[in-house]
């Protein structure tokens, strides 16, 4: 909770450069747990899930920032309390300097113009009785912006835009393939020109020849209109590729964060280590010149995470002091600024800890 | 000594569409201890290629053969089936939520599994056993966990559950179908090391499909790169990884995000994989190959060998020598469009280099 958190300030990633100008979105101190209900009608509430646990951000004008953890480490929560999707339990979120914490349906709208997702499922997310034109249009409808043939103009031209046949306006989700339905979920994000784009796993589902013409289509744009990306995904070169910065995540807490080079060249956090480590990177002399840091057991329930460091209990380096005082988010020695770690013992060049994680196999 | 060997399989499925051609003359052998990855994208027909082996696909029309330790699979009666499935070839499906059953105890699924092929077995004896294979897997505590129903595990425990399941009767063979796919990548590490030693320890065959390169490039031995329904390319690991000879696993290797190349635009494959109800003539890849050849829209090319060694098949009409990511490989390419290419392939070519993903990766 919000007293066990670091002092000194909330943790930025470019602390020393506040420019505001540059700045798109702050979150500070964000905190979002759900109620844990007993059985029953009325249901009392006997225990939080704390998904996200006072964590804070800067997503910069042009420029993507990359959020990485397993499942469960509450990046897809982040994410839709950043989209206003969800109220959030404590903190704050500005868009371009505005407070737009739990704003009111009505308040909300003029910022939702602003910032537009892309999910994962481009099965799901799609209204499989709907045609595509209408799917795209929707955002035009919904805001007022166009109507009649503009509004099919502007579809049309957006359909172009991602690399749809304009003349499949009239088609249903289930006449596309995997990769052309996430073009759909692209053009339908951009519909509106938003500043931010928050990609929730955007290519996960995707074979790997079709995910590089996804990746590319959202480079392309991301020049084109000057847009930020918050990029969600659990696969480290797919966010190495396109990130400016990162945020690595672990239940609930930002365990490390910077620009991506130190990130992914000299991780400080022993999980970062490991989840690099573990990364199957496809190219075999690199696979087995690759120490593997082989973390034991799974991510614990977020409901009752371990005290002190949330990691403890599956670290590599753990000592006495990391199950009782939980580290804070700071720049390690030899670091540059931004790069931040919440981690006692960080992990030093040259260090291998593919050894120590080999000493207690299950 | 080969334990299985696969020639020419074929597999079919009849729908009210037309008719699905899954697998069109697959043939790939795998021996004692060694660990084959099949890797293609959805649909290139890598789950229906190996579940047909096993009488999974109903409904399904096989041809071919396919001999394991001696019995040829495909002929033999429905129990003598039942008496190879999960005894001598084990499959570890990607899902291990929905491949376990959800109302019975993890303990008793296993023991179920050691009964049915083995009724001599006690019950008790094989509830010891269960708890074993539960131990050697890495379960914590598996004398309780014995009796834990499959909510009560996590991913990776059901994974590993799983994998005990498939090890009970030590099989042959094991098949693993995207056993990764659904984890996260520090269970992922945890499950693939966890196969490696068992199959180490007991000298098992493995067969591993995939979509991911990363795991195959841990794993494998040899790799067998599927494209619809049919074996593009097969070769050692290295051979794939640093000498491939289609256009196909070059291109899947050269559109994957890496390190080296991070600050580099990807190079996509263009295109969508075909309709296996109505494949292109010719190779299938060709509406998407960027050195599309004349012979290429007629002709289907055959698995044949290519580069220095023998092991190293592929099918494409690309000299043989053309093996590799370099750059005296692609002049050879190169050289080798600029004769084979003419009028119509010379359109196919143009429609590719039109479609929004080429970005100037096709020859003119």
């Amino acid at each position: 909770m919000s007293d066990t958190l670091p002092q000194g300030g909330t943790p930025s990633l470019h602390p020393e450069s506040e420019l505001e100008d540059d700045v798109l979105v702050q979150v500070d101190n964000l905190v979002k747990h759900f109620p844990v209900k007993a059985g029953g009608l009325i249901g009392r509430t006997v225990g939080q899930v704390q998904a996200v646990d006072g964590v804070s951000l800067t997503i910069r004008r042009g420029q993507t920032l990359g959020l990485v953890g397993e499942t469960g480490c509450g990046k897809s929560t982040l994410a839709r309390c950043i989209a206003g999707l969800i109220p959030v339990t404590s903190g704050r979120v500005t868009f371009e300097g505005r407070d737009i914490t739990n704003l009111s349906r009505r308040a909300m709208r003029p910022f939702r113009r602003e910032i537009q997702m892309i999910f994962q499922d481009p099965y799901g997310s799609l209204n499989p009785r709907r045609r595509v034109g209408a799917i795209i249009g929707d955002p035009f409808v919904i805001h007022k912006t166009a109507t009649g043939a503009q509004r099919k103009r502007q579809v049309q031209n957006l359909m172009e835009r991602v690399g749809l046949n304009p003349e499949h306006y009239n088609r249903f989700p289930a006449e596309f393939s995997g990769g052309q339905r996430q073009r759909i979920g692209v053009a339908r994000a951009l519909a509106l020109r938003p500043k931010l784009i928050i990609c929730d796993e955007p290519v996960s589902a995707l074979d790997v020849s079709i995910q590089a013409q996804v990746l590319n289509l959202l480079s392309d744009l991301q020049d084109d209109f000057g847009l930020s990306y918050l990029f969600i995904a659990h696969d480290l070169e797919v966010v190495r590729h396109v990130s400016d910065a990162v945020i690595v995540m672990y239940l609930g807490k930002i365990a490390e964060a910077g620009p991506k080079r130190p990130i992914y060249e000299m991780p400080r956090h022993p999980y970062t280590a490991a989840l690099l480590s573990a990364a199957a990177a496809a190219d075999p002399k690199l696979a087995a010149a690759r120490q593997r840091i082989i973390l034991t057991g799974d991510v614990p329930s977020p409901i009752n995470p371990p005290g002190g460091c949330r990691f403890h209990p599956r670290c590599p380096k753990a000592a006495e002091l990391c199950s009782q005082q939980e580290p804070p988010l700071e720049s390690k020695p030899g670091d540059p600024a931004t790069h931040v770690t919440a981690c006692h013992f960080p992990v030093e060049a040259g260090e291998n800890l593919a050894l120590a994680g080999r000493r207690e196999r299950p | 000594m080969t334990l299985l060997d696969v020639k020419d399989l074929t597999v079919s499925f009849s729908t009210a569409d037309g008719i699905v051609k899954a697998v069109r003359g697959v043939s790939f052998s795998i021996d004692p201890g060694q660990t084959l990855g099949i890797v293609g994208e959805s649909g290139s027909g890598k789950t229906v290629l190996t579940q047909s082996l096993l009488r999974l696909t109903p409904g399904a029309d096989i041809s071919g053969r396919a001999e394991f330790d001696g019995l040829n699979l495909l002929t033999l009666t429905d129990d003598q089936m039942r008496g190879i499935r999960g005894a001598q070839i084990a499959v570890i499906f990607q899902d291990p939520l929905t491949s376990l059953h959800p109302l019975f105890k993890v303990g008793w699924q296993i023991v179920e599994m050691i009964r049915v092929h083995d009724k001599s077995v006690s019950k008790s004896d094989a509830t010891e056993r269960a708890v074993d294979l539960l131990r050697r897997v890495g379960i914590p505590q598996p004398e309780q966990r014995v009796n834990d129903y499959p909510h009560q595990f996590s991913g990776g425990m059901r994974q590993r559950a799983m994998i005990a399941m498939a090890l009970a009767l030590s099989p042959k063979l094991i098949i693993a179908d995207e056993p990764t796919t659904a984890l996260d990548a520090t269970v992922q590490a945890q499950i693939l090391d966890l196969l490696l030693h068992l199959q180490k320890e007991s000298d098992t065959a493995l067969i591993l499909i995939t979509h991911d390169l990363g795991v195959v490039a841990d794993i494998a031995d040899d790799v067998m790169v599927m494209y619809a329904g049919r074996a593009a390319e097969n070769a050692s690991k290295d051979d794939i990884f640093y000498r491939p000879h289609h256009p196909y696993t070059k291109g899947l290797l050269e559109s994957i995000p890496n390190s080296s190349a991070a600050a580099e635009r990807l190079k996509p494959i263009t295109g969508q994989p075909p309709s296996l109800i109505s494949l292109p003539t010719g190779c299938a890849f060709h509406p998407r190959c960027a050195y599309v050849m004349e012979r290429c829209l007629i002709e289907e090319p055959a698995l044949v060998a290519v580069g220095a060694a023998g092991a190293h098949r592929s099918a494409c009409f690309l000299p043989t020598r053309a093996v590799g990511l370099g750059e005296e490989t692609e002049e050879l390419r190169r050289s080798a469009v600029g004769e084979g290419r003419h009028a119509a392939a010379a359109e196919v070519a143009a429609a590719i280099a039109a479609s929004p993903e080429a970005e100037g990766s096709v020859i003119a």
